[in-house]
C-alpha cells in the first residue's frame, strides 16, 4: 500500500484498524517530500516534530482502540499565509522571514483538533497576492503534472503538495481565485467556502473583505471533510458569520437530478482557450445527463470584475499591509538614522515588486482626489456585480463556469506583464468579490496533458449543493 | 499618461516606500497600464448604486434586525474574567528586531 496515494477517510481508517501507523503514514509523506520537492519547490517549512507528537497521540487511540477524529493521522500542509504557533510563517515575504507565530490561526488549530498532521507550510505567492507563485520571494513552484509549467498561485505550494502526493489535502486562501486557480492548474479539487463561512483569525490579511480560507484536496468528499472541520462561527473573527454549518458529506449523497445549473454566456466568450472550452462544454452535457436542467444565465457586469477587484482589492492590501514597519516583527533595514528612514527602508527591502505595485496602486486609488473616482467607484460597481449573481440565483441552484481562460501557462510566460496576469483571473475574482462560495474540480485535460478545471458557482452558504455538482461531475469522470 | 514620475513619489511617499530610480520609472509604466484599464469603470452610471465595503451585513445575517442588532451575537460582554489573556511580555517582543526586554526598540522618532 502507498501510503502517499490514500484519500482522508482511507488514511484514518488504517490509522484506525491499525493497518498502519500515524507515525507510519508520517514519515513516507516526509520521505515524499525529501524525494519529490527539490524539484516541485511546494513547502517552505517542515514541522515535523509537532507532526510526530499529533501522530503519536494518534496511534495512542488507535491503540486503546478509541474512535479517532474525523481526520485522525492524517498529514495536511498548510499555506504560509496561516499562521501556525512556534512554526516559522513568512507569507513568501522577506519582511517575515524569521518570524516564529505566538498563536495558531483557527483553521489550522481547529484541524490539528480533529487529528490531521501539520507537516509544514507550503509556498505561494509573496501575501498571496499572484496568480502563478512566481512572486514568492523564496523559489518558484513547479506544476507536478509538468516542471515547465506554473502551479497557479497564489496558493501554488498547496495545490502542487496535493497533486504530487506529498499531503493528503492542504489549506489555501483565495482572494481571487488562490485557492480554485492553482487547483485548476494542479488537476486537484479547491474549494473557496462563502465570505464567513471559514474564520481568517490567523490568516494573514491581504484584503479583508475578500480573503476566504478553504481546502485544497483530491476528491470532492475530501474537500467537504475539511470544510467540516475548519468552518463555522469563531469569536476571534467578528465577519465569521452565525450560520448553521450542515452536514457536508451526508449532503454529498444527494442525487443532481432536478437541479438547475446556470451557464453564464459572459463566461464562455472571447478569450477563452479552444480546449478549455470543449472541456467545461463536455462537462456540462454530463451534468445534463445526469439530470440536471441547464439554464441559460446572464452575469451582464462580468467584464468590469478585474478593474473592481483590483481597486478593491489593492486598496485593503495597502491598509492591512501598513503594519510590515520593522517594529515589532519582521524584517528591519540595518541603515537607518531615524525612525522614517527605518520604516521606508525595512519596506523597501523587504517587499517584493509586485507587493509594492499593489501597495501603490492601492493607496493611489486610496489618496485624496482619487477615493471617489477609483475606490468608490469600485464599490459600487462591486454591488452590481453582486447583484448580477443574486439574479441568477432567483432562476438556477448553482453556475458552472470555466476556473482560468487556459491551463497552466510556462514559468516566466507572464512574470512581465502585469496587467496580463491580471485579466486571467476574470472567472474568478467575481465570486470573491459576491462573497459567494466557488469550487474548482477536474474536468479533462488539454492534448498537452494540462489539467482543465470547471468552476461552479452557488448561493451564498449554499457549499452543499455545489459539492453535489462538484461530486456529480467527479462520478461521470 | 495619467501618472506621472512625481504622483508616483507622492504616493511612495504616502505609502511609506522609498524605491530605487528604476523602481519608480517601472511604476509609472505599471500603474499607467493597469489605471487605464481600470477606466472602464466609468461606462457604468452607479449614481444611484450603493457602494459596498464588504458583503457580511447583507449575506448570511437575520433580515428582521437592522444595524449592529444584526450582529449582537459577535459582541463579547465587557467583563474582566474570562477575556483572553494577553501575550506574556516576553513572547510579545520574541520577533522584535530590536528590545530592550521591555520596549519595542528604534531609532530617533524626533528629528533635529
Amino acid at each position: 500500500m502507498d501510503l502517499t496515494l490514500l484519500t482522508i477517510d482511507a488514511a484514518r481508517s488504517a490509522v484506525q484498524e491499525r493497518k498502519t501507523s500515524a507515525a507510519a503514514l508520517a514519515e513516507s509523506f516526509y520521505a515524499k517530500i525529501e524525494n519529490d520537492d527539490p524539484k516541485i519547490g511546494a513547502f517552505l517549512t517542515l514541522s515535523k516534530e509537532r507532526a510526530m507528537a499529533k501522530a503519536a497521540e494518534m496511534d495512542a487511540l488507535a491503540a486503546k482502540g478509541e474512535k479517532l477524529p474525523p481526520l485522525g493521522g492524517v498529514p495536511v500542509g498548510i499555506k504560509d499565509v496561516m499562521v501556525t504557533r512556534g512554526i516559522r510563517t513568512t507569507a513568501g515575504s522577506k519582511i517575515l522571514g524569521n518570524y516564529v507565530p505566538p498563536y495558531d490561526c483557527t483553521a489550522v488549530a481547529r484541524l490539528e483538533g480533529a487529528g490531521a498532521l501539520i507537516l509544514g507550510k507550503l509556498n505561494c505567492d509573496e501575501f498571496a497576492m499572484g496568480s502563478s507563485n512566481e512572486n514568492s520571494a523564496w523559489k518558484p513552484v513547479h506544476n507536478p503534472r509538468d516542471l515547465t509549467r506554473v502551479p497557479g498561485g497564489s496558493s501554488g505550494g498547496s495545490a502542487a503538495a496535493v497533486a504530487a502526493d506529498m499531503a493528503v489535502a492542504a489549506l489555501g486562501s483565495d482572494t481571487g481565485g488562490s485557492i480554485r486557480q492553482p487547483a485548476s492548474f494542479c488537476g486537484v479539487v479547491g474549494l473557496m467556502p462563502t465570505y464567513g463561512r471559514v474564520s481568517r483569525y490567523g490568516l494573514i490579511a491581504f484584503a479583508s473583505s475578500l480573503d476566504h480560507i478553504g481546502p485544497l484536496t483530491k476528491t470532492v468528499k475530501d474537500a467537504a471533510i475539511v470544510l467540516q472541520t475548519i468552518a463555522g462561527r469563531d469569536p476571534m473573527d467578528s465577519t465569521s458569520a452565525e450560520v448553521p454549518v450542515p452536514d457536508y458529506v451526508a449532503e454529498l449523497e444527494k442525487p443532481v437530478r432536478g437541479l438547475k445549473i446556470g451557464v453564464a454566456k459572459e463566461y464562455l466568450g472571447e478569450g477563452l482557450d479552444g480546449e478549455v472550452r470543449k472541456a467545461i462544454e463536455a462537462a456540462i452535457q454530463k451534468l445534463a445527463k445526469q439530470g440536471c436542467e441547464i439554464v441559460e444565465v446572464s452575469l451582464p457586469h462580468t467584464k468590469y470584475a478585474i478593474p473592481t477587484y483590483y481597486i478593491v482589492a489593492t486598496a485593503e492590501a495597502s491598509s492591512n499591509l501598513a503594519r510590515f514597519d520593522g517594529v515589532r516583527y519582521g524584517y528591519r533595514a540595518k541603515d537607518a538614522r531615524t525612525l522614517s528612514e527605518m520604516y521606508r527602508r525595512s519596506r523597501d527591502q523587504g517587499f517584493g515588486a509586485e507587493v509594492k505595485r499593489r501597495i501603490m496602486l492601492g493607496t493611489y486609488a486610496l489618496s485624496a482626489g482619487y477615493y471617489d473616482a477609483y475606490y468608490l467607484k469600485a464599490q459600487r460597481v462591486r454591488t452590481l456585480l453582486a447583484r448580477d449573481f443574486e439574479e441568477a440565483f432567483k432562476k438556477v441552484d448553482a453556475i458552472v463556469a470555466p476556473v482560468s481562460p487556459t491551463a497552466a501557462f510556462k514559468l516566466g510566460e507572464k512574470v512581465d506583464d502585469p496587467l496580463a496576469m491580471y485579466l486571467a483571473d476574470i472567472y474568478t475574482v467575481t465570486a470573491d468579490l459576491a462573497g459567494i462560495p466557488g469550487i474548482s474540480v477536474p474536468c479533462g485535460e488539454t492534448k498537452e496533458k494540462l489539467p482543465i478545471g470547471l468552476q461552479i458557482l452557488g448561493r451564498h452558504f449554499d457549499e452543499s449543493t455545489i459539492l453535489r455538482v462538484a461530486q456529480a461531475n467527479e462520478n461521470a469522470a | 499618461m495619467k501618472v506621472t514620475e512625481k504622483d508616483v513619489a507622492y504616493v511612495a511617499d504616502l505609502g511609506n516606500l522609498e524605491l530605487t530610480g528604476e523602481e519608480r520609472a517601472r511604476m509609472v509604466r505599471d500603474l499607467n497600464s493597469i489605471l487605464g484599464h481600470i477606466d472602464s469603470l466609468n461606462e457604468l452610471d452607479t449614481t444611484n448604486v450603493q457602494p459596498m465595503a464588504q458583503v457580511s451585513d447583507r449575506y448570511g445575517v437575520d433580515q428582521s434586525k437592522q444595524g449592529s442588532e444584526r450582529f449582537a451575537y459577535a459582541s463579547r460582554e465587557d467583563i474582566h474574567e474570562g477575556l483572553r489573556k494577553s501575550l506574556p511580555h516576553e513572547v510579545a517582543l520574541k520577533n522584535a528586531p530590536d528590545s530592550d526586554g521591555t520596549f519595542f526598540k528604534v531609532p530617533k522618532v524626533i528629528e533635529r
